[in-house]
């Protein structure tokens, strides 16, 4: 996927260049997301990851997860927003349209989902400006407009819940990005994260050590060591050290490992498998990103500006995401940097710093002894 | 805004004090939490302020930045006060080498003893520290699995082994001499392991400023806030200056004033490059960057640094300039010390008893400047470690408030937009 420079951030590659399996990744599509949580569940089952955090509630919607972490694999994220969080939304989606960014693929079907965008936008352009655009889409029946799949013989009787039209709530499973470019990947000093034949970035528990650099390494706040939870039964829990015994893999980091164990047996990974709603699409790499252009295209095209995408581009600070998003709002909503970068990419600078930082201390070493010479 | 009658009872609003933020105004949230403590974060953050009770008030939020419910995005690395140790001792060993490798030049044993033993005590500590810190201690020779230019963890790992067996040697070969070469049973092969004195000196002093300078490449390829911004706008600077600082300190502490005036020169030199790189590192960096080291715990131990670090400058040169004023008084003290080493730097300390007779009127000026010596060495030695801390910690503050990581990425973004770059941002729309 990448040329090995340390430029590109890329010099712990794999080199799986020539392995028969393209690179595997994940669309997770949150504007159907419904935040049933069945991808935290069966990730936790599948991998036998510890339990996480206290049971406490945390008081951020339905959330009591948190964030990804050493035992959390896959997070569902809870956002309540007003109308004018959705106003803002919206016109930041359409500003991020705006800018003409180039497109990532030829397109060669511009006809099908391009025109009505098009079509919006322009009116848009025309100095209609959010004014001209309802807040609620116009075009067909779309699942995310409140009261759009009431029955059409009750369209008269105003059903839709007092003030729902300024309410939504943003549902998104997060998880491992599995960059192009992986900063744990690249700074991890062991050698035990490593990246597979099917371009995702896996810890091999039996080799890390714990020293806990890779932690630090991640944009996203992805990778963290399991210094804590269990997996205790019941039966377990008369016994006051089993807690101490039973956590696998304790002291080691621990991500998402987009299921490698499965992959090689030809499946799907856990969280894909189980979703619902297909909000969390797996595959070739490829396909994921081309299935979110159509769908973000398809959305734009129904007035929902406000959908975008995250991890699409190739020319972005990680070198695009093997687990596309598409989000519903600007990324830092979610809990996601706005502008990561692999923060090996600044090492040949720093690395050049450092030596010429080396060389003055010898330097002034030298002159401290010449400047205190004795007769 | 509120309709309810009770919001009468409600105190009023700090005036002004709600978007910026004193030194230590957060309290307990400076506090070195566990480390990698997943909720740490939660303490922190705008959503805590108005904790006398008035809790929904700061939902009306007030700066411009949203956040997921004002939890990290970026994860502090587990690493706590061993690593802390690490970097300062990293520094100390790495300059203390070079000192005592030009100590061996310029036939100055006392400096050469007590930076040599400063080197290797710094080595293995530092060394146990990294090792303490580890997940699986027991795995710590994994690090020595592969040589990884990536990763400035694994490079350190290197660098670090090849100082300490230089270091070890030359430790070895002072250790022999001090007792007399009666210690260590080792026969004819006394004669080469002093001959191997002065290679390893040298292979020790040549890893000894890639020691002194790694760790700030280490902390600056994180996505650390702090730490990231500090590592690309001359973090290295700063460290080798600290490094300097710390080694000078320490020989001035540890070794006669005769013999220290490198030591002071060095350590001069080092706190000149520290006060400079550090204010233009700062100036660099954006400030939501720079904020976790002006605030609270982080705050409190770089401002002691800068305090120390001036007075162990003042003092330091004071020595300077008496050592050059009373060179002759010194001179003739000092040949009594001469290859006693420590002992004899410890004796001169306590009062000089030894050269009470040789010296009478001497003896006053030689304690005063060695006394001022010892406190003005250990105030530097002291604004290194505070000065690595500092960092260490402003930089793991810095992951618990989304702030620190969302403005500074915005603020690039807007500024590669400005100036037309459209196709390098993560968020796409299309």
């Amino acid at each position: 996927m990448s040329t090995p420079t340390i430029d590109g951030g890329a010099l712990a590659d794999g080199h799986w260049h020539d392995s028969p399996h393209s690179r595997k990744g994940f669309f997770t599509d949150t504007s159907i997301c419904i935040g049933c949580k069945a991808c935290e569940v069966a990730c936790k089952e599948w991998n036998n990851n510890p339990q996480d955090g206290t049971f406490e509630l945390l008081g951020s919607s339905y959330d009591n997860t948190g964030s990804l972490g050493a035992n959390t694999w896959r997070h569902v994220a809870f956002i309540e927003q007003d109308s004018e969080r959705i106003e803002k939304a919206r016109e930041s989606g359409r500003k991020l349209v705006n800018l003409g960014m180039p497109t990532i693929r030829p397109r060669t079907d511009e006809s099908s989902g391009a025109q009505p965008l098009d079509g919006a936008l322009g009116a848009a352009a025309e100095g209609q400006t959010s004014a001209g655009l309802p807040t609620t889409p116009e075009l067909g029946v779309d699942l995310l407009a409140p009261g759009a799949l009431e029955p059409t013989d009750l369209s008269n009787v105003d059903t839709t819940p007092p003030d729902t039209a300024d309410f939504r709530w943003l549902m998104s499973s997060d998880v491992c990005k599995h960059c192009t470019h992986a900063g744990c990947l690249d700074v991890c000093p062991t050698g035990a994260l490593f990246r597979t034949e099917f371009d995702t970035v896996v810890v091999q528990n039996d080799v890390c050590n714990g020293c806990g650099t890779c932690v630090a390494g991640c944009p996203f706040g992805v990778i963290e060591r399991r210094d804590d939870g269990t997996i205790n039964t019941p039966t377990d829990r008369d016994d006051r050290k089993a807690s101490d015994m039973d956590v696998p893999d304790a002291g080691t980091a621990n991500k998402c490992t987009l299921c490698y164990d499965r992959l090689v047996e030809g499946q799907e990974p856990a969280c894909a498998q189980t979703c619902p709603t297909q909000s969390i699409k797996f595959g070739d790499r490829s396909d994921m990103v081309d299935q979110a252009h159509d769908r973000v295209a398809e959305l734009h095209a129904k007035g929902l500006t406000e959908a975008r995408l995250y991890g699409a581009n190739p020319n972005d600070g990680v070198g695009g995401t093997g687990s596309v998003f598409l989000l519903l709002d600007e990324p830092e909503v979610y809990g996601l940097p706005p502008d990561p970068r692999v923060a090996t990419k600044d090492l040949p600078k720093m690395y050049a710093n450092a030596g010429i930082a080396a060389l003055g201390m010898v330097a002034a070493a030298g002159l401290a002894f010449l400047g205190s010479r004795r007769s | 805004m509120s309709t309810s009658e009770y919001d009468s009872y409600r105190p009023p609003e700090p005036e002004g004090g709600r978007r910026k933020r004193r030194r230590g105004g957060r309290g307990g949230s400076g506090g070195p939490e566990g480390p990698g403590g997943r909720r740490g974060g939660r303490g922190g953050g705008w959503k805590n302020r108005g904790a006398d009770g008035n809790r929904e008030m700061p939902m009306v939020e007030d700066v411009e930045f949203t956040s997921y419910y004002g939890r990290p995005i970026v994860k502090a690395p587990p690493w706590g006060d061993e690593i802390g140790t690490y970097l300062f001792l990293g520094g100390l060993a790495g300059g203390s080498s070079l000192l005592g490798f030009g100590a061996q030049l310029t036939d100055r044993p006392g400096m050469r003893i007590a930076s040599r033993m400063t080197a290797i005590a710094a080595t293995g500590i530092g060394g146990a520290a990294l090792v303490a810190d580890l997940g699986r201690p027991e795995r710590f020779l994994n690090m020595m699995r592969v040589v990884k230019v990536s990763s400035p963890m694994s490079l350190g790992t290197w660098i670090l082994s090849g100082f300490g067996v230089g270091s070890g040697v030359t430790f070895a070969i002072e250790l022999d001499r001090i007792t007399g070469e009666k210690l260590l049973p080792l026969g004819p092969l006394r004669k080469v392991l002093h001959g191997m004195e002065t290679p390893a000196a040298i292979e020790s002093a040549f890893f000894a400023t890639p020691l002194a300078a790694y760790t700030a490449v280490l902390l600056g390829a994180t996505a650390v806030p702090t730490w990231n911004a500090a590592g690309r706008n001359g973090l290295p600077y700063v460290f080798v200056s600290s490094a300097s600082m710390a080694a000078g300190g320490a020989a001035m502490a540890l070794a006669p004033v005769a013999e220290t005036g490198p030591a002071r020169l060095l350590a001069l030199a080092g706190t000149a490059g520290e006060a400079y790189a550090m204010s233009a590192m700062r100036k660099r960096m954006h400030p939501a960057e720079v904020d976790p080291m002006d605030d609270g715990e982080p705050g409190h131990k770089l401002h002691r640094a800068e305090k120390l670090l001036i007075a162990g400058a003042v003092g330091a040169a004071a020595v300077e300039v008496g050592a050059r004023v009373f060179a002759k008084k010194l001179a003739r003290g000092s040949g009594t010390t001469g290859a006693s080493g420590v002992a004899g730097a410890v004796a001169e300390a306590v009062g000089s008893a030894g050269s009470v007779g040789v010296a009478k009127r001497s003896w006053k000026t030689r304690a005063v400047l060695r006394g001022l010596s010892v406190v003005s060495g250990a105030a530097l030695a002291a604004a290194s470690a505070y000065t690595r801390f500092g960092v260490l910690e402003a930089g793991i503050e810095s992951t618990k408030d989304p702030r620190h990581v969302v403005e500074p990425q915005r603020a690039r973004l807007e500024e590669r937009r400005a100036a037309g770059i459209t196709d390098d941002s993560i968020t796409t729309g299309r």
